[in-house]
């Protein structure tokens, strides 16, 4: 039995790029502030130290450079491992993702190998000023060629950080703001990766499932935890990478509990969750007790510090979703 | 400073020449419904020839934009049959072996220049000797990703060379309406890196400048900023029609200051060019881009290509339609000639 550490998910976060740039000398660490000061978050602490200016390089401000110079160091066989400081930061990169990164292999016709990771925080709940807090996940996985994965417990954090980095394709590698030193639990100390792909079952039950990822996940769980008093079995379906796509897994669980709720924290038209609830009626539709119901960010921007709170899905709106679902004969 | 020989002006101008009359063959077949939208070289001969000559095929890249594929045939005649590929839409059309230190066409404009930084560095990184020479136009010179990537190329001081090839025009912008600055190359000074104006008419001057900035990128010294100035002598691209824009005048005054007429006539004074070598050498390129042409349309080609090299597998998802797109039956591809009865 291999031992355990608790950790927040960045302590797990900076245990898996510690571990991967220690594995394979091809990985080098870019972004902002990720040398000297180990990231704005500390994610990159320690990297720096042990790896060299060479390998963890602190990049001038200019995220269009920062990812498109990772598609020319992976054209050189190396490994980038690119921090953008905030997801919303990433517009000014998204003409290199959208139209370089996500196209590279394709592009070449698998003469190039786009093996990079741009890892970055995104979610709201911290007060951070305007930008700082996008969900731009629907956006990314709408964008053929990339990968998209967004953890929701320090353990898959640490294993979906490793398998995304090992990746031969570009993945975006979605880190819950919230969740660096909010979320916390027993990772393994070894070396180990979480395949992608593979959604996780994070609570049982069979009268409902709430199907989310990253953050909402832990808010998802402690409302089904609160329901259990009144006889309610509530599953939790973590759906840990949005591309690939787990479809088989939440065929299953909808199969068995008949009704659904589906979590997002981005705006509702065009999110990530409208392909969710697709999903669910394309596989599922004859075993659907009550129509899917979504809980969603509204279509505005994210707001300002004031009024986030009534933005971001709370314990309150799921569990009323929950019942406007079981309320369906 | 070293100047090119009077043997490397000429295997410079074969390949103008030859990407000249292989233009011409590529505007025709695209005219008769062949071949789709493509750019043509027309005025860029020097630049791009003389730099291929000037670089090494062995541990130099090149990463164009799109108008350079035909005056690259230093770097392997693979590149003509790749292009051929491309105008055809074949998705082959973007892969070159591994020897071939060419880059795709990039139709993102400047995009590809932080590419080419990074290439640079990582080279670099991994203690492999050589240079990365990127084009790119005036019109790009105004895009972010250009500045961001010249001024990245100086923090690290990669070994990079960012070749603006101001043919004067952006489409149908005028560089008045692209910059106020009087020269592109002034820019450099804004990076710290060395910025060189050379007359892109001239394969010699090209040829000398680029032969420096690669010694010095070698030498550790880094990047250096080359704007090559040339008029475009054609149109922007087959969809474009430039007597809307272009003053006749204009236009008439660079033809008489033609790249390929300009070495023509320096190395027939020299002796080392005449009418009938050029004759010669037009009819061995038409041929060869015949040939080209021929061999692209025969290149096998399935629907469910449009799947592969997406990822390097298909995920659950993409199986499944990949799986309904070969149960739709075969489709017939839209330039594939009809088959004689």
């Amino acid at each position: 039995m291999s031992s355990t550490s608790e950790l927040t998910m960045l302590q797990a976060i900076n245990e898996a790029l510690h571990g991967e740039m220690a594995r394979d000398e091809r990985v080098i660490v870019l972004g902002e502030d990720v040398g000297h000061v180990g990231g704005v978050f500390r994610a990159t602490e320690g990297l720096f130290e042990k790896f060299g200016e060479g390998r963890v390089v602190d990049m001038p401000l200019a995220e269009g450079a920062i990812v498109g110079s990772a598609v020319g160091l992976a054209m050189a066989g190396l490994v980038p491992v690119v921090e953008i400081q905030f997801l919303g930061f990433s517009y000014q990169a998204m003409h290199q993702i959208v139209g370089q990164i996500a196209r590279l292999r394709y592009r070449s016709q698998g003469r190039f190998e786009p093996a990079i990771t741009i890892r970055a925080p995104f979610g709201g709940g911290v007060r951070t000023p305007e930008l700082h807090s996008d969900s731009l996940e629907g956006q990314l996985a709408n964008v053929p060629g990339l990968k998209v994965v967004a953890p929701a417990t320090a353990a898959d954090a640490k294993g979906l950080l490793a398998a995304s980095v090992r990746d031969p394709d570009p993945v975006v590698f979605l880190e819950p703001l919230r969740g660096y030193r909010g979320i916390r639990g027993e990772v393994p100390d070894d070396d180990y990766v979480v395949p992608l792909g593979s959604a996780r079952t994070a609570r049982n039950g069979h009268d409902l499932v709430i199907v989310a990822w990253s953050h909402q996940v832990e808010v998802a769980c402690r409302v089904a935890d609160c329901l259990v008093d009144e006889g309610l079995s509530i599953a939790v379906l973590d759906l840990r990478s949005l591309v690939p796509l787990d479809i088989e897994a939440i065929a299953a669980a909808v199969d068995r509990c008949g009704r659904a709720v589906v979590i997002e924290e981005a705006a509702q038209t065009g999110g990530f969750g409208g392909e969710v609830v697709a999903t669910i009626v394309e596989e599922c539709f004859w075993s659907l007790e009550a129509p899917v119901v979504r809980v969603s960010g509204y279509d505005v921007p994210y707001p300002v510090g004031m009024l986030e709170d009534a933005y971001v899905p709370d314990e309150a709106r799921i569990t009323a979703a929950i019942r406007r679902s079981l309320e369906t004969a | 400073m070293t100047r090119p020989s009077d043997e490397q002006l000429r295997a410079i101008l074969v390949d103008m020449v030859e990407a000249r009359a292989q233009a011409g063959r590529l505007w025709n077949l695209q005219r008769q419904g062949q071949i789709g939208t493509l750019a043509p070289i027309d005025g860029h001969e020097a630049v791009v020839a003389a730099t291929a000559h000037a670089l090494d095929p062995v541990s130099d890249w090149i990463l164009p934009q799109y108008r350079e594929p035909l005056a690259l045939q230093r770097f392997g005649p693979e590149v003509l049959d790749q292009y051929m590929l491309y105008n055809i839409g074949h998705p082959d059309g973007s892969c070159l072996p591994p020897s071939v230190r060419v880059a795709p066409l990039q139709i993102s404009l400047a995009t590809q220049i932080p590419h080419a930084v990074g290439l640079a560095w990582g080279m670099t990184l991994r203690h492999q000797p050589g240079v990365t020479t990127v084009f790119f136009g005036d019109g790009s010179s105004s895009e972010g990703d250009f500045h961001e990537a010249a001024n990245l190329a100086g923090v690290l001081q990669a070994p990079v060379i960012l070749l603006c090839v101001n043919n004067q025009w952006a489409i149908s912008t005028p560089l008045h309406q692209q910059t106020a600055a009087e020269s592109l190359a002034d820019r450099a000074a804004g990076y710290g890196i060395p910025g060189v104006r050379v007359d892109g008419n001239d394969a010699a001057a090209v040829f000398d400048a680029v032969d420096e900035a690669r010694r010095l990128a070698l030498d550790g010294g880094g990047p250096t900023l080359i704007e090559a100035t040339v008029y475009r002598l054609g149109a922007h691209t087959t969809a474009d029609d430039p007597t809307r824009y272009v003053p006749a005048e204009d236009l008439e005054a660079a033809r008489t200051d033609d790249p390929v007429h300009r070495l023509a006539a320096h190395l027939g004074e020299l002796g080392l060019w005449d009418d009938d070598t050029q004759a010669q050498i037009e009819t061995t390129a038409l041929a060869r881009i015949d040939d080209a042409f021929k061999r692209a349309m025969a290149q096998p080609l399935a629907t469910d290509a449009m799947f592969d090299h997406c990822f390097i597998t298909d995920t659950p998802r993409m199986a499944r339609q990949r799986a309904a797109l070969l149960a739709t039956g075969p489709h017939s591809h839209p330039s594939t000639p009809e088959v004689d009865q």
